[in-house]
């Protein structure tokens, strides 16, 4: 265990040397193919009657494709803790501030919805 | 902690006063320089994020109080150029993920043919996007500019509309309940176009400042930080899309 924190805080500062991390073309090529495969995906789901899963599918492919973006398109798999830290925290305030909204609203009128 | 290697790298910049003239003074080093941008570039798009939020947020309460007059709606949409600009956009933001690469590499050719290439697909977007919204118009589906009920209630009183269309026609109450859909997808849509209008004006600039050799000296800040913008705009039609064009396209 200590041994790979040892690794990690190694590969850390090797890291911290470089200028900066360069994503190989290939590694977008193959985002780009798996964002329109997806796409394609989330098309023909739709066609399909899954009752309420329908939406549930929809929005499970849009963040398996926004997650895909965030992490290689837009580098954060490559970046810095602070970043990392920074996207997390919003995602995770995002949610909290949907979750209490739509809370509020299924229990004002609970029982009429 | 070994994530903060500006301050350990600090000494090291100290000893000797060279440095790329991009470099500024407040900076220990370009790679804090370059954390420091990449940050507060994020803290930008987080601002965007709640602020696109917020309209999903209204999106997803009406949608779920009025659920048949969305699907209603939704089904005015046209689900090819709605998946055809999806395509477009991914495009997009491939060839600007192949710009800031090029950029790395400082191949200036291939950075400003990326760019090119990114301005041409946004602006391709945009004209599909033009496509639907003439339609809309046509039809008085624009709510708060030209919106008739009449068009929902009675598609066949425009002969014209109703001969390219063949609208099946809505009660009442249902169609009433299409105004707020629509009044939902000119603002949601019409905010996302905003943004591409604004990318492609900013694209615009890169490309002259691209040919000028700008981002390939080693500087790559700028077109880095424009990749994030554009990929984060490309994120909320990734959301957008399924929510407006493809509910219960079974039905």
């Amino acid at each position: 265990m200590s041994e790979q924190t040892g690794h990690e805080a190694h590969a850390e500062a090797a890291h911290g040397e470089h200028e900066h991390h360069v994503t190989p073309p290939i590694v977008y090529v193959i985002i780009f193919a798996t964002l329109l495969v997806f796409t394609a995906l989330t098309v023909g789901a739709s066609y399909i009657e899954m009752g309420i899963f329908n939406p549930i599918v929809a929005l499970a492919i849009g963040v398996v494709k926004a997650t895909l973006v965030v992490l290689f398109f837009m580098g954060v798999k490559y970046s810095t803790k602070l970043t990392k830290l920074t996207v997390f925290a919003g995602l995770f305030t995002f949610l909290v501030l949907i979750g209490m909204t739509l809370a509020d609203y299924i229990s004002r009128a609970w029982g009429r919805w | 902690m070994s994530d903060s290697p500006a301050i350990a790298n600090g000494a090291l910049v100290a000893d000797h006063h060279e440095h790329p003239a991009y470099l500024r003074h407040h900076f220990n080093s370009t790679e804090q320089q370059a954390d420091t941008t990449n940050f507060a570039m994020w803290l930008f798009l987080l601002t965007e994020i709640m602020f696109f939020g917020g309209l999903f947020t209204a999106y997803l309460i009406f949608r779920n109080w009025y659920y048949p007059a969305f699907v209603a709606a939704s089904h005015q949409l046209n689900i090819f150029w709605g998946t055809a600009n999806t395509a477009v956009l991914i495009s997009s933001s491939f060839t600007m993920a192949m710009g800031v690469w090029s950029a790395e590499m400082r191949k200036k050719g291939t950075l400003v043919l990326c760019l090119v290439l990114t301005f041409v697909l946004g602006l391709i977007f945009l004209g599909i996007k033009t496509i639907e919204y003439s339609e809309k118009i046509e039809k008085h589906h624009v709510p708060g500019f030209h919106y008739s009920l009449q068009s929902f209630i009675n598609p066949a009183s425009d002969p014209e509309i109703y001969k390219e269309y063949h609208d099946k026609p809505m009660a009442l109450d249902m169609a009433r309940h299409t105004e707020l859909y629509f009044f939902l997808y000119f603002a949601m849509t019409g905010m996302h176009a905003l943004h591409m209008i604004i990318g492609i004006a900013i694209l615009g600039f890169m490309i002259f400042r691209a040919r000028a050799g700008a981002y390939t000296t080693g500087h790559v800040t700028f077109v880095e930080n424009f990749g994030l913008y554009w990929h984060f705009v490309d994120i909320i039609w990734i959301f957008l899309f399924p929510l407006l064009y493809l509910i219960s396209r079974h039905q």
